[in-house]
């Protein structure tokens, strides 16, 4: 019997040449991850077990990204705790604030995750790096504190659904419309334990900053693992970015799928997923009138260089309209950089926009952006669950970046072909 | 071992925003974490646990966030273990590593209803809705999992348990 692309890599780190779905192992990883929340719990423990040394300085990447630049005391004295850790034991990928991003959006950029690792991360969007072919996934801080001293973690293996996306999408239609409609499609709990494997060829009109969107969001399906087959696209962004080498896998002919499900995309719209959960997307076409007091553009969903040009395009000659506050959040200090080279920042501000230094931030209620009592926010980010950016009584909209530059616009949630003043 | 107290029960999809908001996240201390535990859908529900008592929830508990923050809260909140129809899967490790009992069972949490008195033997997997008489069964745990939740938790099994409590 073959394997899926997931099994492969599983089985590799796990010294096996077959592994099963339902298997327990225990895996080597390639690069451990825990940020400025997750990481002082997952150092605690690894203090109170004892470790006196980590497996491999070279694979701990330690990011404060959440609440930063800190918001308050307390979490000032959480990014002091990863930091004197970090140089504690000369971690060597640690981020400081003015050359950290956002932690998924951080390490495809800088090579430190390539096609075929095993990454666990202690953020439950760490299977983002799946659309670049590796095994990654969203674990918590004692695993962390295991792993940082082991090298090591245990994995049920999953079993695989594969989704196969055909046509060409329209425009403004993107990964992020790929992947709320999957989720509409199954259910927040439709991918439970499970590996969602993406293909067809629809992928291939998607940049990798909009493929790591789609796989982003596995787990609002409760996946384990998104993953892509790796084609050109996905080398081409590897080859001078690769700090290590890399092994690319790909599922069997005749690997085993729990369940497969085609979808034309040429007929998608954009997709709008309305409060509370991330399945609950409808196309725009049927939102109606729902006005706007909050556009957030950014998080390690769609915070890359693609999601900024987008939203510049859909913005530009435009104005945000009069109440409403759009806040811009580049994903990394390179996004940022790469905005200000190609006039981007400008186009914002002259809108009217805020553009704020890389952070998670809003999107889960930290800074930067929290809503009042019944307020309502368009946002590019990942989950719009009861009170995710402040009041439990505020309300989020998932969308991806070109329609929430519309919507910031109209001061209602807009489709983009109704304010943009350029060419497409 | 066995447990028991009263069940306090919640719906499907209770996610870890849920469990501890964000907002209480810059903190580690596992008191603090487990005075706002349900906090934004339940007020108070932290002050209102007896110690033994058990969260009866539907499917897919805990999704969302990977933070260990969850668990810890409703462990620290005085809460004996959890039963459901599943869990969301960062949420069923992180309870695991860090000995939260959890048991998956449907009939079970259909046949339990708020305030229940409900003792669970998770060695066997037993759920016994002591108010109606009416017993289920969970789902047995795999392999070293079992071995994981009988150390107290990841890094107690690792330690070849040494440092059981």
């Amino acid at each position: 019997m073959g394997m899926t692309i997931t099994q492969k890599i599983l089985a590799e780190h796990a010294g096996k040449n077959f592994v099963e779905p339902g298997e327990l192992i225990m895996a080597g990883v390639d690069l451990v991850l825990a940020n400025d929340i997750t990481g002082p719990v997952a150092i605690k423990e690894f203090e109170k077990a004892g470790g006196k040394e980590v497996f491999d300085k070279e694979k701990i990447a330690l990011i404060p990204d959440h609440f930063t630049p800190n918001k308050d005391i307390k979490s000032a004295e959480l990014s002091k705790a990863l930091r004197d850790f970090a140089r504690k034991y000369d971690i060597t990928h640690y981020y400081e604030v003015g050359r950290m991003g956002i932690e998924h959006a951080l390490l495809p950029e800088k090579g430190l995750v390539g096609p075929g690792d095993l990454v666990i991360g202690a953020d439950s969007h760490t299977c983002t790096y799946g659309a670049l072919g590796a095994f990654s996934t969203g674990v918590g801080s004692t695993d962390i504190a295991f792993a940082m001293m082991t090298g090591k973690c245990w994995f049920k293996v999953p079993e695989s659904m594969k989704f196969i996306y055909r046509g060409k999408p329209s425009p403004f239609v993107t990964g992020k419309d790929f992947i709320l409609f999957t989720i509409k499609d199954i259910g927040v709990d439709g991918a439970l334990y499970r590996a969602m494997e993406f293909s067809g060829e629809a992928l291939k009109y998607l940049t990798v900053d909009e493929r790591l969107t789609i796989t982003n969001m596995a787990i609002e399906a409760g996946a384990k693992n998104g993953i892509m087959e790796p084609d050109d696209v996905t080398l081409n962004y590897v080859k001078d970015r690769a700090k290590k080498p890399y092994k690319v896998y790909k599922s069997d002919d005749d690997a085993q799928y729990c369940d497969v499900r085609e979808y034309d995309v040429s007929k998608l719209e954009p997709q709008v997923a309305l409060p509370h959960l991330p399945e609950n997307s409808v196309n725009i076409s049927e939102v109606g009138d729902i006005t706007v007091d909050q556009v957030v553009i950014g998080s390690c969903t769609n915070g890359r260089i693609e999601d900024m040009r987008m939203a510049a395009k859909v913005i530009k000659g435009n104005k945000v309209h009069p109440y409403v506050r759009m806040i811009v959040i580049p994903a990394t200090q390179e996004v940022y950089l790469q905005m200000i080279r190609e006039g981007l920042m400008e186009i914002f501000v002259e809108a009217g926009a805020v553009v704020s230094t890389p952070t998670c931030g809003p999107c889960l209620g930290g800074h930067m952006g929290i809503l009042a009592k019944g307020e309502r926010a368009v946002s590019t980010t990942n989950r719009n669950f009861v009170g995710r950016m402040g009041h439990p009584e505020s309300e989020i909209y998932l969308t991806n970046p070109a329609v929430a530059a519309a919507s910031a616009v109209k001061g209602k949630i807009a489709h983009p072909m109704e304010v943009i003043k350029n060419d497409i | 071992m066995i447990y028991k107290g009263r069940a306090w029960v919640f719906p499907d999809n209770i996610d870890t925003d849920v469990i501890i908001p964000a907002r209480f996240l810059n903190t580690t201390d596992p008191r603090e974490l487990a005075e706002h535990c349900m906090e934004d859908i339940f007020p108070g529900f932290s002050k209102k646990i007896q110690p033994g008592d058990i969260i009866v929830t539907g499917k897919n508990f805990g999704c969302g966030s990977s933070r260990e923050h969850a668990p810890i809260a409703i462990k620290e909140a005085g809460i004996s273990c959890v039963v459901a129809k599943s869990f969301a899967r960062i949420f069923y490790r992180n309870a695991i590593n860090i000995g939260l009992p959890i048991l998956e069972s449907s009939e079970a949490v259909e046949g339990i209803r708020a305030g229940d008195e409900v003792m669970v033997d998770t060695d066997t997997g037993e759920i016994k809705n002591i108010t109606s008489g009416e017993i289920f069964y969970a789902k047995p745990f795999p392999g070293f999992i079992n071995d994981i939740i009988k150390a107290g938790g990841l890094l107690n099994f690792a330690g070849g348990g040494q440092k059981n409590v």
